[in-house]
């Protein structure tokens, strides 16, 4: 008998009030109930966690690393983004 | 030990892309670190898994010898922290199984090829736990052996093994300190824990040297490990930081180490230590040690009885599912 | 459903074949918290390396590390209370079968996962809000536990009735498990209830709550729960008791034996 899997999904923990949430790995669980319970007992076994969110694997779309430079190259030569392009006196003070 | 993988020859097809391989070492030599939807060389995604995997399945394997005195600890405080520790492999078995998943193979073939004796598991968890001071020499030396190579794991050239690594370290640091606490209580005690311990030692210290494989001279493939960066240090390099580290700890509370050439050399800083029983590593290795059997069918036993149970919650969530579809369509 | 008071058989202090009259009924009380905490902890603690799925394994192993924790803070107070200098290990370890108190439920073998996770609904749906009710105890000590041990319990309401409910309305096979669990169990869902002459003193004292005024909250979270399930209580003409007098069930002997080894074979050691 060929055993049917339990879906992955990932998960993502905000550790303090004021943190963003953060991925902290993933688990099986049968739905969504099973993996905010299984979130619960795998990754905030030592007060780790105010929230969690737990999101089915299959319903992230990541980005292609093949297109890296593609997506994220051209970002690199605008420094004028930056605060350190710009001058602005020392007697002005921070701005 | 846990990287007892790497020393398996890697005999499936090498499909060369020069070109390709080039690039991706010269990654790995500026420390990038290699993530899962990255192009890697087959041979390296092959290696991983099998590291990664080998890895989590000790973790899982190793639950039962320490499991097996949870409900004989001899106080509450040692019960919870044996219970607590016990239930942190298994939490790391789960991590490294996330890890290895992200190469593209599921939990389910991996813990088959577990189940089925076809991968492997460190050769330490096939020793027996005979008394309370096992569960103190499993802490101690097995634990500790463990940290001498997890340590450079953090830094792996795989993002998600090396992320899991890190938190599994953190979570390790009480492991090996609970070990010792027990082993240096027994050893404080009356004749008897003393004796205890004394016995468990003697029985455990020539398995934890083993832990970290074959001497470098016969570890003929760590090589390539080496240079994509997922292994960091030799067998005979751990193994002595390893020795280094604890026979001093043993001393300081009255043990007595089982080999008549243990002795401290001034001139490197080293203590050096007597032959290792090669053939018995290997008997244990190709199945035969004390508790090869025993661990398999007792991880065969607990996944046959629990199909019913990942069945039935498939199941009703199918159902529940189904309902909801039907309300929504109401 | 309901657990019904008449049909347990009455349970006076008269009956207690042990030393109950050096008991206070708040020592009394103190310590049948802790027994049942910990022998159901121990239990749990049994699964640890055979769980039906890894995720399992760590949740099996909380709810057991919060029950030995409870039992723990119980054993220590107890001690405190009697003042014959018996620590929590002398309490847990030390006295022979017919001086624990706990109630049968706990003691009884995890079976099949359903019959664990039908044990766990049924004892943490009178513990959650036994706990609540408690945590305004005239004892601080008692109330400062069960405010810990509250949250505790309504996680484990939580977690069992999801799997009964799973289990129940899952595949044919695993909704016969969990019938055949709830019948071998539900025998013992009575006792939880009982009130004898401690107890009695103890509620009057402030000490810890009326179990009958916890048994609407009981009955309805078990309603919910076993519905949704599709399970049914077996009918019954009265229910199984002796544990809070120290008469256990045949598997007692064989858990303490265990739990009990070390202790007993290098006695007046420390661990």
């Amino acid at each position: 008998m060929t055993e049917k899997n339990w879906p992955l999904w990932e998960v993502f923990i905000r550790s303090r009030n004021g943190m963003a949430h953060r991925h902290v790995g993933s688990l099986h669980a049968v739905d969504a109930t099973m993996a905010l319970a299984n979130a619960r007992d795998t990754y905030t076994r030592r007060g780790e966690g105010l929230s969690v969110w737990v999101v089915p694997s299959n319903a992230i779309t990541a980005s292609d690393p093949a297109e890296k430079d593609m997506l994220f190259e051209p970002t690199a030569s605008k420094i004028y983004r930056h605060p350190t392009f710009y001058e602005v006196p020392d007697e002005v003070g921070h701005m | 030990m846990y990287t007892q993988a790497l020393n398996v020859k890697d005999e499936g097809p090498a499909l060369v892309d020069a070109e390709r391989d080039a690039a991706f070492q010269a990654r790995i030599d500026r420390d990038e670190k290699i993530e899962p939807n990255d192009w890697m060389p087959e041979k390296y995604r092959r290696t991983l898994v099998r590291q990664i995997s080998q890895h989590a399945h000790s973790e899982i394997v190793g639950m039962l010898p320490e499991g097996n005195w949870i409900t004989r600890a001899p106080s509450l405080k040692r019960k919870a922290a044996l219970l607590a520790k016990v239930q942190d492999e298994g939490g790391h078995g789960l991590y490294l199984y996330s890890a290895a998943e992200t190469l593209g193979t599921s939990r389910e073939e991996l813990n088959d090829q577990l189940l089925t004796g076809k991968a492997k598991y460190s050769s330490i968890f096939n020793y027996p736990t005979l008394t309370w001071a096992d569960i103190g020499m499993v802490g101690w030396l097995v634990d500790g052996a463990a940290i001498m190579n997890q340590i450079p794991l953090c830094r792996t050239s795989y993002g998600p093994y090396a992320r899991a690594m890190i938190r599994i370290c953190k979570e390790e640091s009480f492991h090996q300190r609970q070990g010792y606490e027990i082993v240096m209580t027994l050893a404080r005690g009356n004749a008897d824990q003393k004796a205890m311990a004394q016995d468990a030692l003697n029985r455990w210290w020539w398995p934890a040297l083993m832990m970290f494989g074959p001497p470098d001279a016969e570890s003929l493939h760590t090589d390539q490990n080496m240079a994509w960066r997922i292994k960091r240090f030799s067998n005979d390099d751990l193994r002595q930081k390893f020795v280094d580290a604890t026979v001093p700890q043993g001393h300081h509370i009255g043990l007595e180490f089982p080999d008549k050439d243990l002795k401290f050399n001034e001139a490197t800083g080293h203590w050096e230590f007597g032959a290792i029983d090669w053939s018995e590593f290997k008997r244990v290795l190709a199945g035969e040690g004390p508790c090869n059997r025993q661990r398999l069918a007792q991880r065969n036993k607990a996944h046959d009885e629990g199909a019913w149970v990942r069945e039935a919650a498939l199941a009703h969530a199918e159902k529940r599912a189904a309902r909801r579809m039907m309300q929504a369509a109401e | 459903m309901r657990a019904s008071k008449d049909a347990i058989a009455p349970c006076s202090s008269e009956r207690d074949g042990s030393k109950t009259l050096t008991e206070t009924p708040l020592f009394l009380v103190t310590l049948r918290l802790a027994d049942d905490a910990l022998i159901l902890g121990h239990r749990l603690s049994e699964w640890c390396g055979h769980a039906p799925v890894l995720e399992e394994e760590l949740a099996l192993a909380n709810l057991g590390l919060d029950l030995i924790g409870q039992a723990r803070s119980l054993y220590t107070h107890a001690g405190a209370i009697e003042g014959a200098g018996r620590d929590e290990d002398g309490l847990a370890y030390l006295r022979r079968e017919n001086e624990y108190r706990n109630v049968l439920l706990v003691e009884q073998p995890n079976g099949d996962f359903a019959a664990t996770m039908v044990r766990q609904l049924i004892y943490s749906a009178f513990m959650h809000p036994f706990h609540r009710a408690m945590a305004s105890s005239k004892d601080a000590t008692l109330a400062g536990i069960a405010a810990k041990a509250e949250k505790e319990m309504a996680y484990h309401v939580r977690h069992s009735a999801e799997w009964v409910i799973r289990l129940g309305d899952g595949t044919e096979e695993s909704h016969r498990r969990a019938q055949d669990a709830l019948d071998a169990l539900w025998p013992y869902a009575g006792e939880l209830f009982e009130v004898d002459a401690p107890m009695r003193a103890a509620i009057e004292a402030g000490l810890v709550p009326d179990p009958e005024s916890l048994r609407a909250t009981f009955d309805a979270t078990m309603t919910e729960a076993l519905a949704e399930a599709t399970l049914t209580l077996p009918k019954l003409g009265s229910f199984q008791t002796g544990g809070r007098a120290g008469r256990h069930t045949e598997h007692m002997g064989f858990l303490l034996a265990q739990l009990q080894y070390m202790q007993r074979t290098y006695p007046n050691a420390a661990w």
